[in-house]
C-alpha cells in the first residue's frame, strides 16, 4: 500500500476505506476487552484484594456454575417475566393516556399536570407504599415496572399526537375520512416513531425499576441474586449479577431499536 | 339567485351552477377578509380566480372546501350548502403536496377515495392505478414521497385530488412552488387531466399568465375585505398558444383589473 503513493494516492482512497469500515463495529470492543485485561491484572497481582473484586475468570466460572446447577434460569426467567408483564403493561396504559390526553384538550388539562408531577417520583419512592398496598408478591413488583415504563411511553406519544401536522389533518377533513380513518391512516402513522421512541425509554426503565423491585423485596431473580451476594459477601455473584442486567438490558434495548428501525424505515 | 336560496329552477346566467357563492362574507375576529363575493361555476367549467396576496384567494377555497365552517352568505356546492355536507362533493389540491410521507404513492392517492369504496377492494386498486397512469407516474406506485420531485408530488397530490371523483376540484396555487419549466409541463398535464375527466375546476393563482392560459373565465379578486372586482371571460379555443397575442391582450386586461 506504501510503495508507490505518489502515482497511487486516487486508487488508495477507495480501496483503503471499506476494509477500516468492516471493523469499525468492532473498535467499540477494543476498550471493553482492555478493561477486562486491565481488571484481571490489578486483582492477581494484588493491587485489589479478591474479597472485594473477583478476577474476571471467577465471575465467568461462577455464572458458568449457577448456570450448570439451573439455579441461573430460575432468576432469569422470573426476572424477564417481570420486565415483560410490566413494561407490556406499563406501555398499554401509556398509550392509552398518551393517546387520550394527544387528542383531546380536556383530557390534557385534567391529566396532563398531575401525570407530569408524578413522573419526577423516584422509582425507590414508590416500593414501600406499593408493597404495603400489594404485599410482596408478583403484583407490586410488576405494577412498580409498568410504573417506571409507562411515562416515557405517555409524554412521547401525547407530544406525538398532539404535534401532528395541521396540514395532513386538513387533508384528512377535505377527504371526509372521518375520525376513525383519519386516526389510523394520518394520525397514528404520523405519531409512531414518537411511541417507538417512548417505548425504547419505557423498556430501559423498566430494567431500572425491577432491580428496585428486586433488591428491596424478592425471593428470586437477578436483583435478588445482587443482593443475595452482598449477604454471602460474594463479590462474583453480584458483579456477575450487575453483568447479567447489562447483557439483558442491552439486548432489550438492541431489539427494540430494530423494531423502530424497520417500522419507521431509513 | 339572491331571494330564494333553494329551489332547482334559480335563475342563473347558466344552466344549475355545480358551485354557488352569493354574497360571501368572512372574518377572522376583528379583520373581515371576504365581503360579498358572488360567484358562480358551472359543470365542466375551468375558472381561475386571480388577487393580489391578502385579498382573501386562499381564504375563499378553505370556506369551498369546508375547512371554514364560519361564514355567512350562502355557499352551496351541487345545490347542497357546503356547512351542510356539501364540501363533501368537493376535493381539494393543496399550495404544498401535502403527502402522508410514511405511505407510498399508491396509498396517497388512496387517501382520495370517497369514503363508501373500500381501498382493499380489486375495483378501487384499478381505478388508483388509472390515476397513477393518468398523472404520469406509472412505475412509482411504491414509491415515497421522499423519492419525488416537486412537481410528481404534486401531481400525486392531483391524482389524490381526482380519485374522490369531486363535483367541484379546487386547486390552491398547486404550482407555485415549481419551477418554469416544470410548471408549463403541470398546466398542460392539468389541462389534459380536466378535458379527459370532464372535471370542474376552480383554481386559485397569483399568477395571471397561467390563469388566462387555463381558465375560461379569469374571477378577479381585489380590495381589503376581498370582492370579485372585475371577471374576464377567456374566449379561445383550446390548445392555446402561451404568445398568441389575443391572450396577451386578455393578459393585460386581467393585469389592468388587478390594478397594476
Amino acid at each position: 500500500m506504501a510503495t508507490d503513493a505518489g502515482t497511487e494516492t486516487r486508487t488508495i482512497g477507495p480501496v483503503a476505506a471499506p476494509s477500516i469500515d468492516r471493523f469499525r463495529p468492532l473498535l467499540g470492543l477494543v476498550v471493553p476487552a482492555a478493561l477486562v485485561v486491565v481488571w484481571h491484572v490489578v486483582v492477581a497481582t494484588g493491587v485489589i484484594a479478591a474479597y472485594q473484586l473477583p478476577t474476571p475468570l471467577r465471575v465467568a466460572e461462577t455464572l458458568y456454575g449457577l448456570a450448570a446447577s439451573g439455579e441461573l434460569w430460575g432468576h432469569v426467567a422470573i426476572t424477564l417475566q417481570r420486565v415483560v408483564l410490566g413494561a407490556g403493561l406499563g406501555i398499554a396504559v401509556g398509550v392509552v393516556f398518551g393517546t387520550a390526553t394527544g387528542l383531546s384538550r380536556t383530557a390534557s388539562d385534567l391529566l396532563d399536570p398531575l401525570l407530569q408531577s408524578l413522573k419526577n417520583i423516584p422509582s425507590l419512592a414508590w416500593v414501600p407504599l406499593f408493597l404495603l398496598w400489594f404485599g410482596i408478591g408478583e403484583t407490586a413488583k410488576v405494577l412498580l415496572i409498568a410504573v417506571g415504563a409507562f411515562f416515557p411511553v405517555y409524554l412521547n406519544l401525547s407530544t406525538g399526537i398532539a404535534a401532528v401536522d395541521e396540514e395532513l389533518l386538513e387533508v384528512a377533513e377535505v377527504y371526509d375520512l372521518g375520525r376513525i380513518e383519519s386516526l389510523r391512516r394520518v394520525v397514528f402513522p404520523a405519531a409512531l416513531p414518537d411511541l417507538l421512541v417512548g417505548i425504547r425509554g419505557g423498556v430501559g426503565l423498566a430494567w431500572m425499576f425491577v432491580v428496585a423491585a428486586e433488591l428491596i423485596a424478592a425471593s428470586q431473580g437477578i436483583g435478588f441474586l445482587l443482593s443475595d451476594g452482598r449477604t454471602l459477601a460474594r463479590p462474583d455473584i453480584i458483579v456477575g449479577s450487575i453483568l447479567l442486567f447489562a447483557f439483558l438490558g442491552n439486548c432489550s434495548d438492541v431489539a427494540v431499536k430494530e423494531v423502530r428501525d424497520r417500522v419507521v424505515g431509513r | 339567485m339572491s331571494s330564494d336560496a333553494d329551489g332547482p329552477a334559480t335563475p342563473t346566467e347558466s344552466a344549475d351552477p355545480v358551485l354557488a357563492v352569493d354574497g360571501l362574507r368572512k372574518r377572522y375576529d376583528d379583520t373581515v377578509a371576504l365581503d360579498g363575493v358572488d360567484l358562480a361555476v358551472a359543470d365542466g367549467e375551468f375558472v381561475a380566480v386571480v388577487g393580489p396576496s391578502g385579498c382573501g384567494k386562499s381564504t375563499l377555497l378553505r370556506v369551498l372546501s369546508g375547512l371554514e365552517a364560519e361564514f355567512d352568505g350562502r355557499v352551496a356546492v351541487d345545490g347542497t350548502d357546503v356547512r351542510d355536507g356539501g364540501s363533501d362533493a368537493v376535493g381539494m389540491v393543496f399550495q404544498e403536496p401535502r403527502l402522508l410521507d410514511w405511505a407510498d404513492v399508491r396509498e396517497n392517492v388512496a387517501v382520495g377515495l370517497p369514503a363508501d369504496v373500500d381501498p382493499q377492494s380489486p375495483a378501487a386498486r384499478d381505478r388508483v392505478d388509472d390515476l397513477i397512469e393518468t398523472i404520469g407516474l406509472d412505475g412509482f406506485a411504491e414509491s415515497h414521497p421522499d423519492e419525488l420531485s416537486g412537481g410528481m408530488a404534486q401531481r400525486v397530490a392531483l391524482a389524490r385530488g381526482l380519485a374522490y371523483d369531486p363535483s367541484v376540484l379546487l386547486l390552491d396555487e398547486p404550482f407555485s412552488a415549481l419551477d418554469r419549466l416544470t410548471k408549463a409541463d403541470q398546466q398542460d398535464h392539468l389541462l389534459d387531466v380536466w378535458e379527459a375527466r370532464d372535471t370542474t375546476v376552480v383554481l386559485v393563482t397569483h399568477d395571471v399568465e397561467e390563469a388566462v392560459y387555463l381558465a375560461d373565465r379569469v374571477v378577479v379578486l381585489g380590495g381589503q375585505p376581498g370582492s370579485v372586482a372585475s371577471v374576464v371571460d377567456v374566449d379561445i379555443d383550446r390548445p392555446r398558444e402561451r404568445a398568441d397575442p389575443e391572450l396577451v391582450a386578455l393578459r393585460r386586461e386581467v393585469t389592468t383589473a388587478l390594478g397594476r
